[in-house]
């Protein structure tokens, strides 16, 4: 080996540092320009207008909307706050919208730990545990995401009612759900089991790529897999874990068959009292502009607070090597 | 740093320790609202908003009574999801269902309980034949009808026909002279029409065509064109085509307060009310259920519209060929049970008296066609003209035809054949492909 002087790497950093900060200033000068920037910004108003015009709806009397445009306030203001008042007590079906917004975050918040949990089990499993048909096994889980949930429906649905039997032998007896007014466990299950195979690839992909040398050196210190997956897995993986949260919350949140088809009556969510606001012939659709409002609060609090994971975790999953 | 990995350490088992519970605590719960005799009956349907609030408190008295509780949840999508909870085994207690075609297809799953002896008789008492025999399978009775609302209306503005100094017209001629005078009157288009509603977008034109089906080739050719004996490429279905493109097609006629011919198809079938109401469209044609739409609306001078013969809004039976015909198009629920339980027969029995009509009459908005029940309770002139209408003896009714069709056709190319027809398909191409609908 050539021994190199110190003087020498230090000329060689500086060149290269230099070299990188030419290239930035290069790469800005090509990226960034007056009209790119008025032209974004031209997209973004144009993009929203549309959520700006329903907000200015959810704030103006019934009477008004059903007659003129959102646009006649700024020659003709006049604004309520009625709207939010009779959206949150009144539901239109059997629950107010404030009752279906808890329902909502008690559906979601379970919905988005029950498939981490399971998934990211599952992907250690995939990742780190040798067995015996591990990637067949792995594609599997994964072609699982190819089945439109709509065909799952019906046979998940009987198998909650009506449980499963083969041959005379009671596989699942199923649960008594004709009687249940109340309850999220079959929501909960549904939503899980629609998320696993997208949360078992994306965090396999994350997990596979933490060097074997740290899992390795775990190992030698006498770690089993149980301690190897919470202390150095978990920690790590967290990235990617928070980034899938996000995706599943925001869903589950936004999600309207699956609750409908799998949640008893009070247990119905917020999108269920949402779409029902306005009325059997629509007459009251201005409900729903001050109702999408309410709902929108808790994905916006979701998605500002964990941001910084979403830009760091989405591209966490997506490239190997 | 240490502190925050030490936090971290604790906090995952315990996210893991709380989901398990959580998961634990959620079977739990679903497995103990069970026992025997059903204290809470379970009613859904497609009614939503304040007709969903109306239909649960119309079980007050009820309730207070035997102690059953009544709950109706209401669904926008209903039509789509029942069939998916009853194949699943999970069927409510209770359906409304607002097309004897889903009907139909229901019972065709063989979870649909045959309706007692105490429903048929109420039915028979208290409805007519035809009300019967949609709720009837393989002769079989099922269901029993609820609420019922009239088609065929024409709304106007009775103070601008007093401006005008014309009369509500008696036959079909009389309402195409009387359009063409409005439009020489007020110097604009004397219609307007919306047939946008989301995916159902052409159905306020279905009921045009049936209602001059009903009116021009009579009932019985109205039955065979239902069940498919009579094609839509008929000439008989062709007239009540070219009747409509009489008013709809013409660019002087239509379309009031929106713009030209084409603007029907992008305005909802909704806001025709608000336009109405503020003198800008004289006549547009929609069910008795419009009513709802008006209550929020304005006249021109910014006011409430009074809805009365003598108000602001009102609305006239679309007429015949011929002064007083009789025959009227109607829509309407049935009430279909999924369980044989005790206190669910006595939900359903009490849905087909006269006295749950009453009382739900009463709450305001809706019609019956029980005969049985009193037509003064309902919440204005124009309902209790309605009720009146709908429970006369020498009423002939026939339900909704697209509601009947085959879904491929009745909910398909005859909605998308009418959008297709206002943005200027040819006639004898848009009625060609309302039948190829039967292939699919």
């Amino acid at each position: 080996m050539t021994a190199i002087d110190e003087p020498g790497i230090r000329r060689a950093t500086a060149l290269s540092e230099r070299e990188v900060k030419r290239q930035e200033r290069e790469a800005r000068n090509k990226l960034t320009s007056k009209g790119a920037t008025i032209a974004a910004i031209v997209i973004a108003i144009i993009w929203t207008i549309p959520t700006f015009g329903l907000f200015v709806t959810s704030f103006r009397p019934g009477a008004d909307s059903s007659s003129s445009g959102w646009w006649t306030v700024f020659t003709n203001p006049s604004f309520t706050l009625d709207n939010y008042f009779s959206a949150l007590t009144s539901g239109g079906t059997a629950l107010t919208l404030g009752q279906s917004f808890i329902n909502s975050l008690a559906i979601a918040i379970p919905a988005t730990l029950i498939p981490i949990a399971v998934a990211s089990l599952a992907a250690y499993a995939f990742a780190w545990i040798p067995f015996k048909g591990r990637s067949i096994a792995f594609v599997a889980v994964f072609a699982l995401q190819i089945v439109p949930i709509q065909m799952a429906l019906v046979p998940l649905l009987s198998l909650f009612s009506r449980g499963l039997t083969i041959n005379g032998v009671s596989v699942f007896p199923g649960f008594d759900l004709r009687d249940a007014d109340h309850s999220f466990a079959t929501v909960w299950i549904a939503h899980a089991v629609f998320a696993m195979p997208l949360a078992i690839f994306l965090l396999h992909n994350f997990i596979s790529e933490i060097p074997g040398e740290i899992i390795e050196a775990a190992r030698v210190d006498g770690a089993g897999h149980g301690q190897i997956f919470f202390r150095l897995i978990l920690p790590l993986a967290m990235p990617a874990i928070a980034s899938f949260a996000i995706f599943q919350f925001l869903w589950v949140w936004n999600d309207l068959l699956v609750a409908t088809i799998f949640a008893p009556s009070s247990s119905l969510p917020l999108t269920q009292t949402l779409n029902s606001l306005s009325g059997s012939w629509g007459a009251q659709w201005y409900l729903q502009s001050a109702g999408a409002f309410i709902s929108i609060i808790v994905p916006l609090v979701v998605f500002f607070s964990l941001q910084r994971f979403f830009v760091r975790g989405l591209l966490a999953g997506a490239t190997k090597g | 740093m240490s502190n925050w990995t030490r936090r971290r350490r604790l906090l995952v088992p315990m996210a893991f320790a709380g989901a398990a519970a959580l998961i634990l605590a959620g079977c739990a719960e679903s497995s103990g609202d069970g026992g025997s005799g059903k204290t809470t009956v379970e009613i859904s349907g497609g009614i939503t908003g304040g007709e969903a609030d109306a239909l649960n408190k119309s079980f007050d008295q009820f309730t207070k009574d035997t102690g059953i509780k009544v709950k109706y949840t209401g669904d926008k999508s209903f039509e789509g999801n029942i069939v998916t909870k009853v194949t699943g085994g999970s069927a409510p207690d209770i359906a409304i269902v607002p097309q004897p075609g889903l009907l139909k297809s229901l019972i065709g799953t063989g979870e649909v309980k045959e309706a007692s002896d105490a429903v048929s008789k109420n039915v028979d008492k208290y409805w007519g034949k035809d009300w019967k025999a949609y709720g009837t399978d393989d002769g079989k009775f099922y269901a029993a009808p609820m609420l019922a609302n009239l088609k065929g209306y024409v709304w106007y503005s009775p103070a601008k026909f007093k401006e005008w100094g014309v009369e509500v017209p008696q036959t079909w001629d009389e309402l195409i002279a009387l359009t063409k005078t409005i439009t020489e009157k007020s110097g604009g288009p004397s219609w307007c029409a919306g047939f946008a509603s989301d995916a159902a977008s052409g159905w306020p034109g279905t009921d045009w065509i049936e209602d001059l089906v009903l009116r021009q080739a009579g009932p019985d050719t109205y039955d065979d064109w239902v069940s498919g004996k009579v094609k839509f490429t008929d000439p008989q279905i062709k007239k009540a085509f070219d009747s409509v493109g009489e008013i709809l097609l013409n660019p002087e006629y239509v379309n009031a307060g929106f713009g030209d011919v084409k603007s029907i198809n992008s305005t909802a079938f909704g806001d025709v009310a608000a336009k109405v109401a503020d003198g800008s469209c004289p006549m547009t044609h929609q069910a008795s259920f419009l009513s709802a739409n008006f209550l929020e609306t304005k006249t021109a001078a910014g006011a409430a519209p009074k809805i009365a013969s003598d108000g602001d809004v009102y609305a006239f039976v679309l007429p015949g060929e011929e002064a007083g015909q009789k025959s009227v198009e109607a829509g309407g629920e049935f009430v279909t049970g999924f369980s044989d339980d005790a206190n669910v027969q006595k939900v359903i029995e009490y849905m087909s008296t006269p006295e749950w009509a009453n009382a739900r009459v009463k709450l305001g908005g809706v019609v019956s066609a029980n005969k049985g029940a009193d037509p003064s309770l309902a919440s204005s002139e124009f309902l209790t003209e309605t009720m009146k209408t709908l429970q006369s003896d020498d009423t002939t009714v026939r339900f909704d035809a697209s509601d009947l069709m085959p879904a491929t056709v009745g909910s398909g190319s005859f909605w998308k054949g009418m959008v297709n027809w206002i943005d200027g398909t040819p006639t004898d191409k848009v009625l060609a492909d309302i039948q190829a609908g039967y292939e699919n």
